[in-house]
């Protein structure tokens, strides 16, 4: 396992710019989520990691090795490719065990065994191993994609949304299994999500990238408590943050252009009358849709809660974010 | 749009069973006669009408493979009994064998030729396709024009220079000069078809491979060609039966060493009279490997393996 450095990477693909100046430290043993929505450079990022593709400029190193002119089989990084990409000719079995028969592994065929047999178990496709890869459902094509890098034990897992088309409850399993595999082998992960719950409930760290840019980068409370701007505010946290003009509350510093409340920072019961325009109840928890000077907020109240559509809750906000015109955060 | 999957119904399946078969002996019919033809006598063989029943004989095979001479009292005195079935067979022609035919010889130079340029033309076909698939070649859609372009020209319009040349170089009349002729003018259709197949297979497979531990060269031979042998398979057909059936070529750039069956079976013709079960059996015999080829292909020409695998 090491730690991966990026310095400066830049990469375009004719006249897009897919990534901008990115640096970033993804420390030894970290599980480091990347966020951010499709074409922000999630995936290019991963690519430049593995050697797949070639920095335009700026420096990838893993282990403070410097990875210039290295292809990906001498970058020791196993990756999981959104589009499953198993080997069709090959059997689920066969799959599993093609890196670990590569030239540069050559594991013996008793290590081999054991290492299948072990991660087919975790991953619950031991019944399959003898199927072709072609006759699974998609959701055990990703978990043999998963189960492909998962045999290794490389300097870093890359994975590109791996868990996107599993149902629930098996999403809800392999992201706790993933972690605890992290966990135990002290494995550095860089993994590219859009699904915050993958970043909140795995990662160590998130990097918020936007349009090529990696904006922010910390742990996921450091992002959702303290975020640099609107963008990366609104990355995390269920329901999503609410941004309203600065000036509908009293006191907002001089600068600000808006103000940004997560549930959590508006106090229902004081200061300014708002109207309830619907109560979402979700179980655990129930939304408030409230109009307030002709802008909606959504935040949360008690899960038993008697409101209903049209009646007038109070509501004060209690630290909230203040953005700049550019929608960067003011201290 | 979407399709209903419904059983057919009885009337329907007897309907396309009917036409299928009727196709099929229609296509095989000219097949059948040629081998037919091969078992018959010379007067049976030219019988008006012609002779649906007829005694079988191995004459036309015999004098496929032999050459002989009209027999004179004096010689048949001095040869004495027949020595063996074949000798019988002349004998009752009227004739004796004077040594083996060039037939097999041909058959041969045919097989060499025919299997040789193949292989050659899938080893370079399957390489240039790859580069034309997945690397970023300079005046890469010039390049292909190009090579297509090899193949616009009518096989005489290009024999006299291409004689000129073998001469010079010493390959005329040599089975090496006609593979590398053969697989010069097939090289283009292996080249397109397999850009093709190759276009079709998902760059993810490699980009997995290289990050599983490969190199280019090994993700290419353990991921990429297995999942191309359907295209290889049909091209080396489509190459095969070129070559395995060129004529106009092989009539002019080659006499004695190197010569094919094609130009060899119409000489059969003018050895002994008008030797059709001679023409036939060594037309019959001439089918024979194109067909074992295309049979062992015919698993793979029939799978489509890389259905599926990689998300869209």
């Amino acid at each position: 396992m090491a730690e991966v450095t990026l310095t400066g990477v830049t990469k375009s693909f004719g006249t897009n710019v897919a990534l901008e100046d990115v640096s970033m430290t993804v420390p030894d043993g970290s599980f480091v989520v990347l966020l951010g929505p499709t074409g922000a450079g999630k995936t290019t990022t991963l690519r430049m990691v593995s050697g797949l593709d070639k920095p335009d400029r700026g420096q990838v190193s893993i282990g403070g090795r410097d990875m210039a002119g290295l292809s990906p089989a001498q970058r020791d990084v196993a990756m999981v490719f959104q589009q499953y990409s198993l080997y069709p000719h090959l059997t689920v079995r066969q799959n599993l065990e093609f890196p670990l028969r590569s030239p540069i592994l050559k594991t013996p065929q008793s290590e081999i065994d054991r290492k299948v047999g072990e991660i087919a178990e975790v991953l619950q496709i031991s019944h399959k191993l003898e199927n072709k890869a072609t006759a699974l459902s998609g959701g055990e094509m990703q978990r043999v994609s998963i189960g492909r890098a998962l045999v290794r034990n490389p300097a870093v897992y890359l994975m590109d949304e791996p868990l996107s088309s599993l149902d629930a409850k098996l999403r809800a399993d392999l992201r706790i299994e993933l972690k605890s595999i992290q966990a135990d082998r002290g494995a550095t992960l860089l993994y590219v999500t859009h699904d915050q719950i993958e970043a909140m409930t795995m990662a160590t760290h998130v990097g918020v990238l936007d349009k090529g840019r990696l904006v922010q980068f910390g742990t996921p409370r450091q992002i959702y408590e303290d975020p640099v701007s609107i963008y990366a505010a609104s990355r995390l946290g269920q329901p999503r943050i609410n941004v309203l003009p600065a000036d509908v509350f009293a006191g907002a510093p001089a600068k600000a252009k808006s103000i940004g409340l997560r549930p959590e920072q508006i106090v229902q019961g004081e200061g300014e009358d708002s109207t309830v325009a619907r109560v979402e109840h979700l179980g655990d928890q129930t939304r408030l849709h409230l109009s307030f000077k002709s802008h909606e907020i959504v935040t949360v109240t008690e899960a038993h809660t008697t409101l209903k559509s049209g009646d007038i809750v109070k509501i004060r906000p209690n630290n909230p974010f203040y953005f700049d015109a550019i929608g960067g955060r003011l201290a | 749009m979407s399709f209903s999957v419904t059983e057919p119904s009885n009337g329907t399946k007897w309907f396309a069973g009917i036409l299928v078969i009727g196709y099929a002996l229609i296509t095989i019919a000219p097949l059948l006669w040629i081998i037919a033809t091969g078992f018959k006598s010379g007067p049976d063989s030219i019988a008006y009408p012609p002779k649906v029943v007829f005694e079988p004989t191995l004459e036309g095979y015999v004098n496929l493979f032999t050459d002989r001479t009209r027999a004179t009292q004096d010689m048949l005195d001095a040869a004495g009994e027949p020595q063996t079935w074949y000798d019988q067979i002349a004998r009752d022609q009227g004739t004796v064998i004077t040594g083996p035919s060039r037939y097999g010889e041909r058959f041969m130079n045919s097989v060499i030729i025919g299997f040789g340029s193949t292989a050659l033309c899938m080893l370079l076909g399957t390489a240039a396709a790859y580069a034309f698939s997945r690397f970023r070649v300079p005046l890469k859609d010039d390049l292909l024009f190009f090579i297509l372009s090899t193949r616009m020209m009518p096989p005489i319009a290009v024999a006299i220079p291409i004689f000129l040349m073998f001469r010079q170089l010493g390959l005329s009349d040599t089975h090496l000069g006609m593979i590398l002729l053969y697989t010069a003018v097939n090289l283009s259709l292996s080249v397109w078809l397999l850009k093709g197949f190759i276009d079709e297979i998902p760059v993810e497979y490699e980009e997995a491979a290289l990050i599983d531990g490969y190199t280019r060269f090994q993700a290419f031979y353990k991921v990429v060609l297995p999942q191309a042998a359907t295209g290889i398979a049909s091209t080396a057909i489509f190459c095969l039966i070129f070559a395995w059936n060129e004529y106009a070529f092989a009539v002019l750039l080659t006499s004695g060493t190197a010569q094919t069956a094609p130009p060899f079976i119409p000489t059969i013709i003018g050895t002994s009279g008008k030797d059709w079960p001679a023409v036939a059996a060594g037309a019959t015999i001439f089918l024979v490997p194109v067909m074992v080829f295309t049979i062992l292909l015919r698993k793979h020409l029939l799978r489509g393996i890389t259905f599926g695998a990689v998300r869209k």
